[in-house]
């Protein structure tokens, strides 16, 4: 296939909103209909493919000759037949549309295991897998591993689980091998909860083949006959993908009986989750697949002991599965040779927020923040300064920017005060507020929790208030050290890892940025100019031409003033949206 | 309407199922959870009204109330939040002039719906209007939409 062409165009959740559809269409129409000779166009193929990464540059288009690759950027379908014509026919690519340097440095210090295929095999097609190697893995070890083997591997190649709480892949299978039961059962945890994270998706969506070996080298190391895929119900796309590909795997008979006739059988059931963050939770994400309110219980009985329908039962998250068949197709030692002392590999983040290059990333453990920030991500927009990291959502916390040479890892996660979390990654500058922020996740998680246990059901209500009324002016002396406090409490008397991790952005924001809190409490001043409530605006007669632009905006008439006159804010009118703000050309707005 | 969930019913019994596909199969059918639905079900299974209502009301996906002709989905991840999704939402409030605690205008138009993330963070903020998305959107934008919407529907 060394002289074929590939058109491959970004079709991840980003290249779908940004048209990739559009673009996808127009190549085949263009490819159809264009005057490029006989051979050419039975040699040029179109392909659809999971996240190529660089998001915020999408739709994406990669023109792969042979191997020598040509990537364009912000491609629009009427741009296509312009590519066809000049590239694929001419032979010359069309300069202006190629990606710019920050593509490359976008992929310069990222390495891919998990996402090494996505963006390269065709998410809807089995036999794009297996020509990229995919199955191999599964076809070795169930033909001459034993199942101590898998455990043994996994167990060598040191990774962790990348849902968030990092327990030993290995260690979790071989609990599980060893205990009892005429039913085992692995399931694959594909309910992505946190805001701001989209890892799991991209992966099922562009690679589902690998998650599906990922669980079938896994069955066999534990014994399992059954697995589950939890999804959500809201990632319709994914679902989508993933059935088809549970379905070309059952007609190649790598699911079903008698796999590459071993006498190893395995059937995978898609089970759709109904939107609920807590079934993170392991136990809720079982009472949730037996068909009940997604309630966590506690633990020990571990699911591994006793999990779904009573049973041993191991939850892997997505990202974990999908570097099973790489692990053992490269090796423990390749896989470990990557990361520091006790986080080994890499991790998939989505890097958001307000950075340049936003997008799926793939780094070593280890990498310092400042890489991803800087060489990766291309530093901040508009010029801004950075002010934190928000690592591992609403469980995790932030890194401010002062420790930019952390190195991103379990262990120095953990004790800045954060977390690696599932891999949400999101850049704040100067106009985002920590309050404000401590609020946004303590809403989340007051909002998704259970109930069942009174310390988060209750105690993340009243964190949630003394935010609230911090945020809105109210805030009372005493207020930052009664958070401190009920936070503790909150995270040691919780049932679950929903509220035992609930506080982490109110600690982490107080610890980094506690003058921030303290201006918001006692001057009442937002310092980042969030805080509606604690804003005042004014009009500086120096600068004010008088246009009226701004008494026109305002919703509430509260500006006067007469036409080339400075013009005046009633204070008691004023309901502080910042309108006449936004509005007025001259900087004559003055916001406090 | 019982047809349609003797339908559901029968299609569970087949292929095995539990309330979480019920309640899935219903919505997918109605666009809601009808009252009428729980109490059929509840007697036709002999399950409690609470045991179901408990499980519709505990999941994000299921709602107890037709949704609007038109849906507006605003995304309330954090990287929309960072970038102002607060602003659209209490746009879009004020313009479409929802009820307090309602999601879906009085006659019936416009749903608002608000969800956790889209995934799209990179368009951030991104709001869905009948399912299209609109990326690095704007209040005002938002609201130009909805207006010539309700335009065409001759208001």
């Amino acid at each position: 296939m060394s002289n074929k062409t590939v058109i491959r165009v970004c079709m991840g959740p980003a290249g779908i909103a940004a048209g990739g559809k559009g673009v996808l269409d127009a190549f085949s129409k263009s490819l159809a209909d264009s005057g490029l000779s006989a051979e050419l166009k039975e040699n040029c193929s179109s392909h659809q493919v999971g996240c190529l990464g660089l998001c915020a540059k999408d739709v994406l288009v990669e023109i792969d000759e042979g191997g020598r690759k040509t990537s364009y950027q912000y491609i629009k379908p009427d741009m296509v037949e312009r590519i066809v014509i000049e590239h694929l026919a001419g032979g010359a690519p069309v300069k202006e549309w190629l990606v710019d340097e920050a593509f490359d440095k976008f992929y310069g210090k990222q390495f891919k295991i998990v996402l090494s295929d996505v963006g390269r095999v065709d998410p809807e097609d089995i036999d794009s897998y297996i020509a990229a190697g995919g199955y191999e893995p599964t076809r070795e070890v169930l033909m001459t591993w034993i199942p101590d083997d898998v455990i043994d591997e996994i167990k060598t190649s040191g990774i962790r689980g990348r849902g968030g709480a990092g327990f030993p892949t290995g260690l979790k299978w071989e609990l599980a091998r060893r205990s009892k039961g005429p039913r085992k059962y692995i399931i694959c945890n594909a309910d992505e909860g946190d805001p701001g994270a989209f890892m799991d998706r991209a992966v099922i969506e562009g690679n589902p083949h690998s998650v599906i070996e990922g669980m079938l080298i896994g069955a066999f190391a534990i014994g399992s006959n059954k697995g589950y895929v939890y999804i959500r119900a809201e990632y319709p796309l994914a679902v989508e993908r993933l059935k088809l590909a549970i379905k070309q795997a059952y007609e190649r008979r790598f699911l079903g009986d008698d796999i590459f006739n071993t006498g190893f059988s395995f059937d995978i059931e898609i089970k759709l989750g109904a939107g609920a963050f807590v079934c993170g939770e392991e136990t809720a994400l079982i009472a949730s697949i037996e068909g009940q309110r997604g309630m966590p219980r506690p633990k020990p009985p571990f699911p591994v002991n006793k999990g779904l329908w009573e049973s041993p039962t191991v939850i892997n998250n997505v990202e974990t599965l999908a570097n099973i068949p790489y692990i053992i197709r490269k090796g423990s030692n390749w896989y470990s040779s990557f990361g520091t002392e006790r986080s080994k590999g890499t991790k998939v983040f989505a890097l958001t927020g307000k950075i340049k290059n936003q997008g799926l990333i793939e780094v070593p453990m280890g990498i310092p923040l400042r890489d991803i920030i800087y060489e990766i991500g291309g530093g901040i927009e508009s010029g801004k300064a950075l002010k934190a990291v928000q690592t591992g959502g609403p469980s995790g916390g932030c890194i401010p920017a002062g420790m930019l040479d952390l190195s991103v890892d379990y262990e120095s996660l953990a004790k800045a005060g954060s977390i690696v979390g599932s891999g949400g990654m999101i850049v704040l500058d100067e106009d985002n507020c920590m309050v404000n922020m401590a609020k946004y996740f303590v809403n989340f998680t007051q909002a998704e929790s259970c109930g069942k246990c009174v310390p988060c059901r209750v105690g993340t209500k009243r964190l949630l208030e003394i935010l609230t009324r911090i945020t809105n002016g109210e805030g009372r002396e005493g207020d930052i050290e009664k958070l401190e406090r009920l936070s503790k409490g909150v995270k040691s008397a919780s049932l679950c890892g929903l509220g035992q991790t609930a506080p982490n952005p109110i600690l982490s924001n107080i610890r980094y940025f506690r003058e921030e809190f303290e201006a918001h409490v006692r001057d009442k001043k937002c310092p980042a100019k969030v805080c509606k409530a604690l804003l005042t605006y004014s009009i500086l007669d120096a600068y004010c031409k008088g246009c009226g632009a701004c008494m026109k905006a305002c919703p509430a008439g509260a500006i006067s003033g007469e036409k080339k006159k400075p013009h005046r804010i009633n204070p008691d009118k004023c309901v502080r949206c910042g309108a006449c703000f936004d509005v007025c050309k001259f900087k004559s707005v003055a916001r406090e | 309407m019982n047809e349609r969930l003797d339908n559901i019913i029968n299609n569970i019994r087949e292929k095995g199922g539990n309330i979480i596909v019920l309640l899935q199969e219903t919505q997918e059918a109605f666009g809601y959870i009808p009252k009428e639905a729980v109490k059929y079900f509840s007697e036709e299974l002999n399950i409690a009204p609470s045991r179901l209502y408990g499980v519709a009301t505990f999941y994000a996906q299921f709602r107890l109330k037709p949704v609007g002709k038109n849906k507006v989905t605003a995304c309330c991840g954090t990287a929309c939040h960072v970038r102002g999704a607060e602003k659209i939402i209490s746009g879009i409030k004020k313009e479409l002039d929802l009820p307090p605690g309602e999601d879906t205008t009085k006659d019936g138009k416009f749903t608002l719906e608000e969800v956790a993330c889209l995934g799209t963070c990179s368009f951030a903020p991104v709001v869905l209007v009948n399912g299209a998305v609109h990326g690095k959107t704007s209040a005002e934008s938002v609201v130009r939409k909805i207006r010539s919407i309700k335009e065409k529907s001759g208001e």
